[in-house]
């Protein structure tokens, strides 16, 4: 009788879980299918709820995630490279390890108020996507490293040795032997980090404010806007037609994030064993 | 010969060219760790001469953007803990729970579809659960308790919940499954029955590792930041109802950042005040987190 209680009550615990994330997308998807045309992913942000679009966030997020992508690639990558092939075991290594899994649970909305002091003012680069892509990249660095550095720690060390006992150097060692080999893990690291960046708002928010944009950015140094944070405007106004296509833009997002997570999904696949 | 020794050299020089290189990126974590601190530190300097740490932390009105202006942070802190403990509270009971289920009774087939389903509410958006909490749990609860205003701590703190509790059940389980097997078969051999084993022999054994999800899923909380602002109110208020419209550390921080407010104001600055003060606050969280979780790791090497 009672082991049949616990295990029920266990059981709908973790259903409960998943039943919320079912009744999360029911909800969101019945909320904004409708608005889900041509002309919502290419119209402007309007005054009027039913001919708005998400054409300028939609390529503020696209700009953003390409910069930050490029920034955190080659920093992630070799900070992960460093410390788990060429770093020895001395304080200032120890010092940098225990501070990136900190950076990790530092909030968001602290990096914001970083990037706007300093790359904002400080470095003069204004309400820019340069200014919002390289507080982006300090955001998702710690997620590239930590699993860059899980997917090099998974090679084989007889390969490396195999190669080092042929007198590779480290750097050798490095190109030839443990980035082919960590490459997938690697990728899905970048993925799930360019994930996170996707969906971050409040950082962009701190330093961007919330404006009124209808253009495309065209450089680096122009203003722009995300999608998270043109769902975040139109869920704030009271009316039900602009949360109606807040949640329209919620289905674009996660329609977006989806798609970047089979990515993932099918490299771990392919790059398996 | 001569070509060998050449050969030799460069490979030298790009080897020590290439070490260096990799410091630099590792040395760029460091640097965002030192430019947060004096980024936040000397922003609040300004603020903490004008207004002084007495006000700050003793003065009980926040109102920086009326007149008279009022800079005391603890309503601010008040409605950050409230929404924070119903998320944790929140996300304990279902995470335990699903922790128990996933270490204890799931077989592997069932458990490897089942928890990277549950992992998917790690993944979601913020800003999505902050419509979610507006549009569909504040409604709810205000059909059950109908004086319920539109915005309020409760769906904020339980939607927020809902988000960590994969972080609560991966911390639990992975705190479960430490646990040898050897203590779990002496209880069985002495006629225990399954939730017997899970709730007095795991659970005890596990404990530290559930205290130390909780804590961090409280330091989570605390920095969250859009399901607040938009579900939870701009109201600063020292209140322990969860259906009072209240305003978090971080709300404040978005409320000021919406508008473009000149650099330099003391609402510029007073922003960076609150985000010290978030910010060591979710330090010490995290560091007591985490020294719980490699203290109990040691327990059974």
């Amino acid at each position: 009788m009672k082991e049949k209680f616990f295990y029920i009550l266990f059981l709908s615990a973790i259903l409960i879980g998943i039943f919320s994330l079912v009744i999360l997308f029911v909800d969101i998807i019945s909320d904004g299918y409708k608005h889900l045309t041509w002309d919502f992913l290419t119209n402007y942000a309007s005054r009027k709820a039913e001919k708005s679009g998400i054409l300028a966030p939609l390529a503020g997020t696209l700009w953003l995630i390409v910069l930050t992508a490029l920034f955190t690639i080659p920093i992630g990558v070799s900070t992960a490279l460093y410390l788990e092939e060429f770093a020895s075991d001395n304080l200032f290594n120890k010092i940098i390890k225990i501070n990136v899994s900190n950076l990790a649970g530092v909030p968001s909305i602290i990096y914001g108020l970083l990037g706007l002091a300093f790359f904002t003012y400080t470095l003069a680069l204004g309400k820019s996507l340069l200014a919002g892509a390289l507080t982006m990249t300090l955001l998702v660095l710690p997620i590239v490293i930590i699993a860059s550095q899980e997917a090099i720690r998974t090679i084989q060390p007889s390969l490396k040795d195999a190669a080092y006992a042929l007198g590779a150097t480290k750097w050798e060692v490095s190109k030839r032997v443990i980035l082919p080999h960590s490459i997938g893990g690697i990728m899905s690291g970048i993925i799930l980090a360019m994930s996170r960046a996707l969906g971050e708002t409040a950082p962009i928010l701190i330093i961007s404010s919330l404006v009124f944009i209808t253009m495309v950015p065209s450089g680096p140094l122009d203003r722009f806007t995300i999608l998270p944070l043109q769902i975040y405007t139109w869920a704030s106004f009271p009316q039900d037609d602009f949360r109606a296509i807040a949640s329209t833009g919620i289905i674009v997002l996660l329609l977006i994030l989806i798609f970047m997570n089979s990515i993932a999904v099918y490299i771990r696949f392919k790059t398996q064993d | 010969m001569q070509k060998d020794t050449r050969g030799i050299t460069k490979r030298k020089i790009e080897e020590t060219l290439v070490l260096n290189l990799l410091r630099l990126s590792g040395l760029i974590s460091i640097i965002t760790t030192i430019g947060i601190i004096t980024i936040l530190g000397v922003n609040s300097v300004p603020f903490f001469k004008e207004v002084g740490f007495t006000e700050f932390f003793t003065e009980l009105k926040w109102t920086p953007l009326f007149v008279p202006q009022n800079f005391g942070v603890s309503p601010l802190v008040n409605g950050t803990f409230l929404v924070a403990f119903i998320a944790a509270g929140t996300a304990l009971v279902f995470g335990l729970g699903s922790a128990f289920y996933l270490s204890e009774y799931a077989s592997r087939s069932v458990r490897k579809i089942i928890k990277p389903l549950l992992e998917i509410l790690a993944g979601i958006p913020t800003v999505v659960y902050g419509y979610f909490a507006l549009t569909f749990v504040t409604p709810i609860i205000q059909v059950i308790f109908p004086q319920t205003i539109i915005f309020n701590a409760l769906s904020a703190g339980i939607v927020m919940g809902i988000m960590i509790i994969p972080m609560v059940s991966t911390l639990s389980e992975d705190a479960m499954n430490a646990v040898p097997m050897s203590l779990r078969e002496a209880a069985y051999g002495l006629g225990a029955k399954k939730y017997q084993v899970a709730l007095r022999v795991v659970f005890p054994s596990a404990i530290s590792g559930v205290v130390a999800s909780f804590i961090l899923a409280i330091s989570r909380a605390i920095g969250e930041t859009m399901i607040v602002s938009l579900a939870a109110g701009g109201k600063p208020a020292l209140t322990l109802n969860p259906l009072d419209a209240i305003q978090t550390m971080t709300a404040y921080i978005v409320t000021v950042s919406q508008g473009e407010t000149p650099q330099g104001s003391v609402e510029y600055n007073s922003i960076f005040a609150v985000g010290l003060l978030l910010f060591f606050l979710t330090l010490i969280m995290n560091l007591i987190g985490r020294f719980i979780v490699t203290k109990y790791a040691q327990n059974y090497e």
